[in-house]
């Protein structure tokens, strides 16, 4: 394959809570989403990014193959959304695919349709963001429609590719029981998923919509309890998933 | 095979043809080499239990320990309050000076402290009178008139030796702080005695041996080296003759071999014991004494003697006497290295070079200590990781480390290479072959400084006083590489020979006056001396020379001419990025600067080498350097060690890890120092996967040959919030450069410089 080029936010290289081990994390920039509780808003648009050659990328990454190799990590691509820029995760995943790097793509799936199935099945593991459940929510919270990510759940299913569900609470707005309930269930039906993350909302990207002179429109929603992620986790638990 | 795993495995009941004749206390022990002459290695290797299991078997603290610590607890609250709880004004310190101390004699089973009552610290004039009257002072003492006219009048001490042999030179360079932190004015310490040897041999065998070695030396021509060693050897022997009557005072027959695990580490302690009676040295280190003492615990056990808890029990009482190790210090000196250290570093693990685990279950029990007495700096805990060791050894470190951040590794596959599998850390990276070989320490010359002189033709930035050797500056506007390189290089060279003249000055005249007679009687005859030399600011080095290559850097110049600050139009790639075009420069300048090194004349023919090493003085350091090329304005600390300086590397963990590992060993074979902070939620979601990732993490990090890193795993808000609670946080321990400190014992400017490193994954 050809050199890419992509529009990168930040590389990170001791990532371990997207993916499996030590993950070298790749930050592309630009998503259609404008998800109210964004923690990466700097992410949003694509030429916010620094234009980067996939191959400098995989050459660098090359050199962390001790650590993948040790802990059973490899490379993430998250986001902005992966998918934004198709051509340039493509030529990520052929390139760590060529050097036996394990791979994982961050994605809301929201663009899965615009890649094809070469592309799709190029990548090892896929974190898979279902924002919530309830259309109305879902469209609340993104700002666009829920369909395509369950789609492409349904994608990945029938393709036999591995996927990690996370899904983010927040107080007031996704943990309606109904919301939690109806991504449980759609999820545990799936014979593809071997975990779920239910991830508390935090608001450690506070300063970042402050700093970019934006309003952050979930100022006073709360964090919420250890309890209540608790709680949320048994819901997903009920459905006999593994739960994080 | 059979056959000798069977005569291995004997007893004299089942084969009593193999009766063991020896002494009572080598019942059990496999002979060799060991019983003919001093080799506590050979013993260990015969004789050890390598363990490749989990942590299951550990035991909790017994009450007697518990209440034992609860007593030394209330001490060090009280000392804290007060900074020094006691202290000798008059009676200098020596190994038999003071009678035993006890905290609580009937619960103690291993005893000993350094004078007649816990923490109370000891006069130690020797390495120099004004420091140990301004300890003294400094604390609301005051030395004892009659001793300050001994030590006046009557006895040289090593300080006044020093300043008879400096020249002019030196004095300035170290007045200005190019080269600082010189053991001039205090013990010069990273020596290491064999204490295993007490325990192994008896105190009568090692007199014999150190006998012998006087005799081996009647007929030699008796030139100047010759007569040193039989004056020194001679002064070995006395401090035996001493260490025994100590001994005896304590109620132990330490002429004998050590009968049992007790009396291992008892005796073993007491060897320490005396020589933290009377050195008062930068760093006490303890050797590596773990698995040669499991040999005796695992005897023990096995004849059901002792139970595990009280195995656990020992280890605990005998690591709380290490916890009450104390110097008298001056303020200057805990500016420079903060929060009262003494570096009892143990070494802990490995791997011996026949391939089996040096790792016992003795690694695990003392490591256990920090569970069953809470986190603490010292003993400085240094697991000597390998790739190769056992998965259960090496989570547990890691879960120690994630409970406690007390605990610092070093690279054992990297080091054995070196110093084989009997070799310890002295201080914090400095490795060693036990009783073998020692260390002159060095402190560490500015590289960064000696940059802004050849930038100002040798005049210092902050006094305007020529210090280097006059030369040509740079007029211009704007910083050139071609330019200043040749300078730097000039400036480097003056530096070099000034630093190593200094230290042949201090160790001349400390082998005269504050000869370390103990811990070398405790060595054997011929041994390895180095040089150890170190540098400060490489990091701020190798980003400025990044700057000025790949940016514009424009001087900024004072009324007199001096440039005093830096502007920097455009970007540079800077340390800890894994970026090649920056990571090498700071490979050059280690290489460079080392080759200086090794051309200058060292005193005893020592072996020549460096690190990168600041231990807490990186902020004493950026507070006598003006601002230099890479953006950092004056009087900033540099970063700790071999750090990349603080928030400029932008990729994470690993990127970092993977600049620190292209720094040569070869070329700085002291030890490379990187100290590491990560946010608990960044390791991974849940203890299991923190537990596993830290593991891959050091596992990486060893396998592209880091030498050290200090591991931190805690948030910038517990800090901050110690900042302000400090009475909530006793027992908070922070990993600095090569130790590790209780974070509220650092003064608020350090503390701040600690929360200012980068912590990996909080964005």
């Amino acid at each position: 394959m050809q050199d890419t080029m992509g529009y990168v936010h930040s590389v990170e290289t001791g990532g371990t809570v997207d993916g499996p081990g030590l993950r070298y994390i790749v930050f592309t920039s630009g998503c259609p989403l404008r998800c109210l509780y964004c923690h990466n808003p700097d992410t949003l648009k694509l030429k916010a990014g620094k234009q980067s050659s996939a191959y400098e990328l995989l050459k660098d990454i090359s050199t962390y193959r001790t650590y993948f190799e040790t802990g059973g990590g490899g490379l993430t691509v998250s986001g902005g959304e992966p998918m934004a820029q198709k051509e340039f995760l493509k030529t990520l995943l052929w390139g760590c695919n060529q050097m036996g790097v394990h791979t994982t793509v961050d994605t809301s799936g929201y663009l899965h349709a615009n890649l094809d199935d070469e592309t799709i099945d190029m990548a090892d593991l896929y974190l898979l963001d279902i924002k919530s459940w309830v259309p109305e929510t879902y469209k609340k919270v993104t700002g666009v429609e829920v369909g395509p990510t369950l789609e492409f759940a349904k994608r990945l299913e029938k393709m036999e590719k591995d996927v990690w569900i996370r899904f983010v609470l927040v107080p007031g707005l996704t943990d309606a029981l109904e919301n939690v309930e109806g991504v449980a269930k759609f999820v545990s039906e799936l014979g593809n998923v071997k975990r779920v993350d239910v991830l508390p909302f935090h608001k450690m990207g506070e300063h970042k919509w402050q700093s970019m002179g934006k309003a952050y429109q979930l100022k006073d929603t709360r964090e919420p309890s250890a309890e209540e992620t608790e709680a949320a986790k048994e819901t997903f638990r009920k459905y006999g998933l593994d739960v994080h | 095979m059979g056959v000798h795993q069977n005569i291995d495995k004997a007893t004299s009941d089942t084969l009593p043809f193999l009766k063991d004749d020896g002494p009572k206390a080598y019942a059990g022990f496999k002979k060799g080499d060991w019983n003919k002459e001093i080799d506590v290695r050979n013993f260990i290797q015969l004789n050890y239990t390598p363990y490749e299991g989990a942590d299951d078997f550990l035991a909790g603290p017994t009450a007697a320990t518990t209440k034992l610590w609860d007593n030394v607890l209330e001490l060090m609250k009280e000392e804290n309050k007060k900074g020094v709880l006691d202290a000798d004004t008059e009676v200098v310190s020596s190994i038999v000076s003071h009678a035993p101390g006890y905290i609580n004699k009937d619960l103690e089973k291993i005893v000993g402290l350094q004078t007649d009552a816990p923490l109370k610290r000891a006069l130690m004039p020797y390495g120099g009178l004004k420091m140990a009257a301004a300890a003294l002072e400094s604390n609301g003492y005051k030395l004892s008139e009659k001793t300050a006219e001994v030590f006046s009048k009557h006895r040289k001490t090593h300080n006044d030796g020093v300043f008879d042999l400096y020249t002019p030179e030196i004095r300035r360079a170290r007045s200005a702080g190019i080269v600082t932190g010189l053991p001039d004015a205090y013990g010069r310490g990273r020596i290491i005695g064999d204490y295993r040897r007490v325990a192994l041999y008896g105190i009568d065998k090692l007199m014999e041996d150190k006998k012998a070695q006087h005799a081996s030396l009647d007929g030699n021509v008796l030139n100047e080296e010759t007569l040193r060693l039989r004056e020194e050897i001679s002064e070995q022997y006395r401090s035996l003759v001493e260490l025994k009557e100590m001994g005896a005072a304590h109620g132990c027959d330490i002429s004998r071999p050590a009968e049992n695990a007790r009396e291992a580490i008892q005796w073993l302690y007491l060897g320490y014991l005396a020589a933290i009676k009377e050195q008062n040295g930068a760093a006490m280190s303890l050797g590596r004494t773990t698995t040669f003492l499991d040999v005796y615990i695992q005897r023990d056990l096995d004849k059901g003697v002792i139970t595990e808890d009280e195995a656990q029990e020992l280890m605990d009482h005998f690591v709380m006497k290490l916890r009450m190790v104390r110097f008298m210090r001056t303020p200057d000196y805990n500016a420079l290295f903060s929060g009262d250290p003494v570096w009892v570093t143990e070494s802990i693990g490995g791997m011996g070079i026949d391939g089996r685990t040096l790792v016992t279950k003795s690694s695990f029990r003392v490591l256990q200590t920090l569970v069953n007495l809470g986190p603490a700096p010292e003993p400085n805990l240094t697991v000597l990781w390998s790739e190769h060791m056992p998965k259960g050894f090496k989570d547990y470190c890691s879960k120690i480390s994630i409970e406690t951040s007390s605990v610092q590794y070093e690279n054992d596959d990297l080091m054995r290479r070196y110093w084989g599998d009997d070799y310890g850390i002295a201080c914090c990276v400095s490795a060693m072959r036990i009783g073998k070989q020692m260390q002159f320490f060095g402190a560490r010359a500015n590289l960064a400084k000696a940059m802004l002189y050849a930038i100002n033709g040798g005049i210092d930035e902050k006094t305007g006083k020529q210090v280097g050797p006059k030369a040509h500056p740079i007029t211009g506007d704007v910083l050139e590489w071609d330019e200043l390189e040749p300078l730097y290089d000039q400036m480097l060279d003056w530096i070099a020979k000034v630093y190593v003249q200094a230290l042949n000055c201090i160790h001349f005249s400390h082998d005269k006056y504050n000869y370390e007679r103990v811990e070398m009687a405790l060595h054997d005859r011929d041994i390895l001396r180095t040089m150890a030399c170190g540098i400060a600011g490489l990091s701020v080095v190798a980003d400025s020379i990044s700057a000025i290559k790949n940016a514009k850097v424009k001087i900024i110049r004072n009324d007199e001419g001096l440039a005093v600050d830096y502007e920097i139009e455009g970007d540079f790639p800077c340390f800890g990025n894994n970026d090649d075009s920056v990571d090498v420069i700071a490979e050059d300048i280690m290489k460079k600067f080392m080759g200086k090194i090794r051309n200058q004349p060292m005193y005893r023919n020592a072996t020549p080498t460096q690190s990168v090493l600041t231990i807490t003085s990186n902020v004493v350091y950026g507070k006598k350097t003006g601002s230099t090329p890479d953006g950092r304005k004056a009087g900033e600390p540099f970063a700790p060690g071999a750090n990349p300086m603080h928030g400029r590397d932008q990729k994470g963990a690993v990127a970092s890890m993977k600049s620190l590992c292209k720094l040569p060993y070869e070329d700085s074979q002291d030890g490379i120092s990187y100290t590491f902070s990560i946010i608990p939620g960044a390791l991974g979601k849940d203890e299991a996967e923190r537990i596993d990732n830290l593991s891959h993490l050091l596992d990486g990090y060893m396998h592209d040959m880091g030498h050290h890193i200090n591991v931190n795993v805690f948030d910038r808000k517990t800090l901050e919030d110690a900042m302000e609670h400090p009475e909530l946080y006793p027992q908070l321990t922070v990993r600095v450069s090569g130790y590790a400190v209780n974070f509220i014992k650092l003064t608020r400017e350090q503390q701040m410089d600690v929360i200012n490193r980068t912590f990996h994954g909080q964005r």
